[in-house]
């Protein structure tokens, strides 16, 4: 089993859930997010979303559009991505998926992005704007090398589609599924009632592909969390952390606030 | 309708094209694309858009001879014969954004949906989508990047007087492919409710073949009107390409004719070489923005770059999958003209023709002596061309004039 299905399951065995978070590689700097991702891994984070800054990041929200152009602003991207991931990777075992927009990764050629990544130490991709009827050549380039690639699964999914996604698993490395848990883009606050129908939704959809199912998007605070992973395998929590960053006027601050952000979450789930 | 789509799978033009967006959205691409078929395409559904474009829009648009910009390009006709212009510069609003506008606007009342959004560049796009909407009293919100909402003001006050409610973008370089970012997350999050009303022929399937589709008529009408004055097809037509709507409405009336020759013309901003432009077929690679394959401005990186285009409508750093399937297969050719040749065309036109046409259109007169150069040596004979005139210039006036004419002349008494 790949470091990703360990964490899963560590969690499932001890009746806990299991922790993603998110931050956006280059901000501030490539540097201090080697230092925050390995913060957020030793306060408890069970596997890292280690986001490639995007141009034009149409499915977020204002939080991580300003992270990435201010990563991009200080020559961020897919390569300084792959280098902070092998660091983090040279320090810890603690699962990584890179996540991102597909050009970055198309233009640099399905084959030679998805041999890179993995030689970073990647374990797996995620990919907001490649459903999974476009995925098949970044699907194959990858599980040529060993590296997952995480479906999105969205509140208007029709269950058909879920099960073409259950179907891809069984050919694929697939080793979670995203519920995104509202429709709209990420750094929203969800509602208890939203939260807590989407994790009742990620358990069907857990049922249905066979693999374990995360709940995303709306959940800035161990209180949601909470709510979120009730009938989930975990959660991911993405802009609060770069929130907490962004608001870090030091190294150190930053370093802090991220630390008891996910102190809380992890006690929380 | 009888027009040639060279798409060989639905969404995908050879290898451009395809659905490159959340999954949240692809249940709403599945439905616009049923819609599509089934209520776009009947009889009933083209009949009520044929009489809106004929009683509200004023189409058909003419089909003008230019004899003395031709002359003026080529005084002794030795490769330019005759010069024909499309009057889209004469729809209601003064572009062809209208065609499109209206008839997604009517497919969306026909879904059920309540509210409509877009993203425009130059703003006639919005104005068309604001003018539709308030025909047909559906609530109506315009993205646009900052810096468009600053150089195209007239056409911010038109979508305001029109009761729709313009929201400036002021992430990235604030023009057009922000206001499409911006439109997206919109889009995502009423998606239930909403329609989002594309502009371009770009965009996620089926968007670029549902524009396609309602500006087909540019080409159709334009087809019937050159066969009635001259009894043959022309040797060339041309239109100008950021997305490409107008040109794919015009090219749609002759692709199946190989021996008439397409040509789309890009924005070269400050020159190609410069770096400061919005020539992506001409300068681009191929690359996914905004939900399709197609050619793109992006670095080595996959970062998408800014354009750059003293028209807003041609500065953005994408362009439709079908224009890309066109040029590789080499049906079409692209090539590009820079500000200062839009410019100086723009002035050229007003004065030997009377009309004063938009930036954007500006573009392709600019490169009016060169194709027919080309043509001319091609069939070995003076060319009779079609251009595309897409729209009327008065939204760019104050660029125009500050370029244009001396300070003395720009106003006042």
């Amino acid at each position: 089993m790949g470091r990703i299905e360990d964490a899963f399951a560590r969690r499932a065995a001890e009746r806990r859930k299991t922790l993603v978070t998110y931050l956006c590689v280059g901000d501030p700097d490539g540097d201090a997010s080697i230092d925050l991702a390995l913060a957020c891994a030793e306060e408890g984070a069970d596997v890292l979303e280690l986001g490639c800054p995007f141009s034009d990041p149409s499915a977020d929200g204002a939080a991580i559009a300003r992270a990435s152009q201010r990563a991009l602003g200080r020559g961020g991207g897919l390569a300084e991505t792959l280098r902070v991931a092998s660091a983090v990777r040279a320090r810890s075992d603690v699962p990584i998926v890179l996540f991102g927009y597909y050009n970055p990764l198309f233009v640099r050629g399905e084959e030679e992005a998805a041999r890179a990544v993995a030689a970073a130490g990647v374990d797996a991709l995620l990919v907001v704007d490649l459903p999974v009827d476009e995925s098949m050549p970044l699907r194959a380039a990858a599980a040529s090398h060993g590296l997952g690639l995480v479906p999105l699964v969205a509140p208007t999914t029709l269950p058909e589609r879920v099960a073409r996604i259950g179907a891809l698993g069984e050919r694929f490395p697939v080793p979670f599924v995203y519920y995104v848990s509202m429709t709209g883009i990420t750094g929203g606050a969800g509602a208890s009632a939203v939260l807590a129908r989407a994790s009742a939704e990620a358990a069907r959809v857990r049922s249905a592909t066979k693999r374990p199912t995360v709940v995303g998007f709306g959940i800035d605070s161990h209180a949601r969390a909470r709510v979120a992973a009730e009938s989930a395998d975990g959660v991911v929590v993405g802009s609060e952390i770069v929130r907490r960053i962004e608001r870090g006027a030091t190294h150190a601050e930053r370093l802090a606030g991220v630390r008891e952000l996910v102190r809380e979450l992890r006690g929380a789930v | 309708m009888a027009v040639v789509s060279p798409a060989q799978e639905p969404g995908w033009y050879g290898p451009f094209g395809g659905r490159f967006v959340s999954e949240t959205l692809i249940p709403a691409l599945d439905e616009l694309t049923a819609a599509t078929r089934e209520i776009a395409a009947t009889e009933e559904f083209e009949a009520e858009l044929r009489t809106l474009l004929a009683d509200y829009v004023g189409r058909p648009t003419p089909l003008s001879e230019a004899s003395r910009l031709a002359r003026a390009i080529d005084p002794d006709r030795k490769t330019l014969l005759r010069l024909f212009l499309k009057r889209e510069d004469l729809c209601h609003t003064g572009a062809h954004k209208i065609n499109n506008a209206l008839g997604q606007v009517l497919l969306a009342r026909k879904m059920g949906k309540t509210r409509i959004i877009a993203e425009t560049g130059a703003g006639q796009h919005g104005v068309a989508t604001a003018t539709a909407c308030a025909l047909f009293g559906l609530p109506c919100e315009i993205y646009m990047g900052a810096e468009d909402v600053r150089r195209q003001a007239p056409n911010v006050g038109r979508m305001r007087l029109l009761g729709a409610k313009v929201v400036p973008v002021d992430s990235g370089s604030r023009t057009l492919k922000d206001a499409m970012n911006e439109a997206l997350r919109d889009w995502v999050t009423n998606v239930a409710t909403t329609h989002y009303c594309i502009g371009s022929a770009a965009g996620p399937h089926p968007y670029p073949e549902l524009v396609a589709r309602f500006q087909s008529v540019i080409g159709e009408e334009a087809r019937a009107q050159i066969l009635e004055r001259t009894g043959r097809l022309p040797d060339a037509a041309v239109a100008c390409v950021g997305g490409g709507s107008n040109a794919i409405g015009l090219f749609r009336g002759f692709l199946s004719a190989d021996d008439v020759r397409l040509y789309g013309v890009e924005a070269a901003g400050h020159g190609v070489a410069s770096g400061r432009h919005a020539a992506t077929l001409t300068a681009g690679r191929v690359g996914v923005l905004h939900g399709s394959k197609s050619y793109v401005l992006c670095d080595d990186g996959g970062q998408i770059q800014e354009a750059h285009s003293i028209s807003a409508g041609l500065d953005y750093p994408g362009v439709g999958p079908e224009h890309a399937w066109l040029k590789t297969s080499g049906r079409a050719r692209y090539v590009s003209a820079t500000d200062d040749e839009a410019l100086a065309a723009a002035s050229l036109v007003t004065r030997t023709e009377g009309i004063l046409p938009a930036l954007e259109t500006s573009h392709p007169f600019a490169k009016l002596g060169a194709i027919a150069d080309e043509v001319a040596r091609d069939v070995g004979r003076p060319a009779t061309i079609v251009l595309c005139l897409s729209g009327r210039g008065d939204k760019d006036l104050e660029t125009l004039l500050g370029r244009l004419l001396p300070p003395e002349e720009r106003g006042g008494s």
